[in-house]
């Protein structure tokens, strides 16, 4: 465990020694302000839902442009050597990794509580679904974060470790809107794999264990594959 | 200390590393010589438990890589080949985040990274980061990491490449000084270096073990034949034949004229010492004898032999 917290603190602050992170804090900021904004006031109601709405598609994005170096830039370097060669586990590596992925997406998170608080002014926001939310981004930015991994895990390009994890991030979030398309047999199985499905029920302030156990599979499936993927390297 | 028993690895199809078999003894430089691609990196990364060999077993101490990697990666320090480091990292950054995954206590990081800064010349670039700084530098840091934690053995891939002369000297100096009380494995292509820092020397070729000993014995066993090389004034091609033929264990006269001198190269077995008849033998004569010397087989014509045949 002591490793994982010196792995955490090292990819933790890489993020901050490179612009990656001010780039990509930045342009998470701007596009969901700006498409939350754009419809809030026609609405005229004081809730966060549309903003919530939005993560999952913003994510599938945001996510795996904040992962893809995380092992991709290693094995490029060769600097994965280096760090497996000290008395580290897989397990080490990938947890400490991870949890930098969502300590960041964490951190992306914490200037929108802005606005949360500005529409408190506005009219009576209903503060348990703004929780319910910010829970299940977290629980989102985790799994995005775990397919982004594995996706870096497989490849020493950047570029298609992030375009690889995109792909994935984004078809489960498309599954929802392509559910007219199906088969009625496999139907109700498809729109469970979803990730809309299950963050709506969150971004509504319903924190049901069902949505909250998919969400953890996810990310552990996602690290299961990393841990795999580095197994088959040797 | 270590012993690897038939260690083999393949690559897909491809055999890089062919039932290796050898121990290593405490308080040893093992030099790990031979071409590229005759297997050096592939063996050294399975020792450091990088990559997992296809069948053969290694122990380190009493642990065995398969069970206890962990306990191994503790006591080895490892410099991979051309240093691969963070480069976005400063160097100070870089080692401190070793010291704590190697365990080291707060109060006792700092003065093991000073140490380690003054040992190999990093103090005036503690603050740049990794990517600033030029290969000799960087070669450095690598080494600074591996010694980090005082490892009982030390493994280096090549830890003089890309170096220039005064480096590679400064580094030779610091592999000798660790030399001393530990166990210390390096691999490297240049013969001198092998030479001038090693206690034995290994040499693979195409995944196969086809020398081993201490440098001397490498050059004495191998070949068995050996030079002479005489000059002589006042001498002709036909009488030296006629005169150093009849001595036992020459197998080969090459007489080569310049000028007033002849250079005579005499090929001998290396069963015995044949300068005493040699100059008994011109003695007789009225030839007048400007140099004898015997000339022993260098690593690299050693080198050259055992890894060309295929």
């Amino acid at each position: 465990m002591r490793q994982v917290i010196h792995i955490f603190n090292k990819e933790f602050k890489a993020y901050f020694v490179s612009p990656i992170a001010y780039i990509v804090i930045s342009v998470f900021l701007i596009v969901t302000g700006w498409f939350f904004f754009t419809t809030f006031f026609l609405y005229n109601q004081a809730t966060l839902r549309n903003f919530f709405a939005l993560l999952p598609t913003i994510f599938s994005f945001v996510v795996p442009a904040v992962t893809m170096r995380l092992f991709s830039e290693e094995l490029n370097v060769g600097s994965y050597e280096t760090l497996l060669t000290l008395p580290v586990t897989f397990q080490d590596v990938i947890l400490g990794k991870f949890l930098a992925a969502v300590v960041f997406v964490a951190a992306m998170l914490i200037p929108t509580l802005a606005y949360p608080v500005a529409i408190s002014f506005l009219g009576q926001l209903d503060w348990g679904p703004v929780l319910g939310g910010y829970v299940g981004a977290l629980l989102l930015g985790a799994a995005f974060s775990a397919i982004g991994l594995f996706a870096s895990s497989l490849t020493r390009n950047q570029i298609i470790a992030f375009i690889l994890s995109m792909a994935i991030c984004f078809s489960l979030t498309l599954i929802d809107n392509m559910l007219f398309f199906l088969p009625q047999p496999v139907l109700s199985l498809m729109q469970y794999m979803g990730t809309n499905f299950h963050f709506q029920n969150i971004s509504k302030g319903i924190l049901d264990s069902r949505d909250i156990l998919y969400f953890l599979s996810i990310s552990f499936v996602g690290l299961y594959g990393a841990h795999l993927a580095l197994q088959e390297k040797n | 200390m270590i012993h690897i028993e038939n260690l083999t690895k393949y690559y897909g199809d491809v055999c890089a590393v062919d039932q290796i078999n050898f121990d290593i003894h405490k308080g040893e430089i093992l030099g790990l010589l031979g071409p590229n691609g005759a297997g050096k990196t592939t063996t050294l990364r399975m020792l450091t438990g990088f990559i997992r060999p296809t069948s053969g077993s290694i122990r380190v101490k009493d642990y065995t890589i398969d069970e206890y990697d962990l306990e191994i990666k503790k006591l080895l320090g490892y410099l991979p080949e051309s240093a691969p480091l963070y480069h976005d990292m400063l160097v100070y950054d870089y080692l401190d985040f070793v010291a704590n995954i190697r365990g080291f206590e707060r109060n006792k990081k700092l003065p093991r990274i000073h140490r380690l800064a003054d040992l190999c010349g990093l103090s005036d670039v503690m603050h740049k980061s990794i990517g600033e700084i030029s290969k000799g530098f960087k070669q450095r840091v690598g080494l600074a990491h591996a010694m980090m934690s005082d490892p009982e053995i030390l493994v280096l891939d090549e830890p003089t490449s890309g170096l220039d002369p005064n480096q590679i000297a400064e580094i030779r100096g610091i592999i000798r000084q660790i030399g001393k009380k530990k166990t210390v494995i390096l691999s490297t292509h240049i013969l001198s270096e092998a030479e001038a820092t090693c206690d034995r020397i290994v040499i693979i070729n195409q995944g196969k073990i086809v020398a081993d000993g201490s440098a001397e014995n490498l050059k004495r066993s191998a070949g068995g034949k050996y030079l002479i090389n005489i000059s002589l004034q006042n001498a002709d091609s036909d009488s030296v034949k006629r005169e150093l033929e009849p001595i036992d264990g020459i197998i080969g006269i090459e007489p080569i004229e310049e000028g007033e001198i002849l250079n005579v190269k005499l090929t001998c077995l290396s069963s015995a010492d044949l300068r005493r008849d040699i100059y008994n033998k011109i003695k007789q004569t009225d030839w007048v004898l400007l140099e004898l010397h015997r000339e022993t087989k260098t690593l690299e014509k050693i080198f050259r032999e055992l890894t060309k045949e295929n």
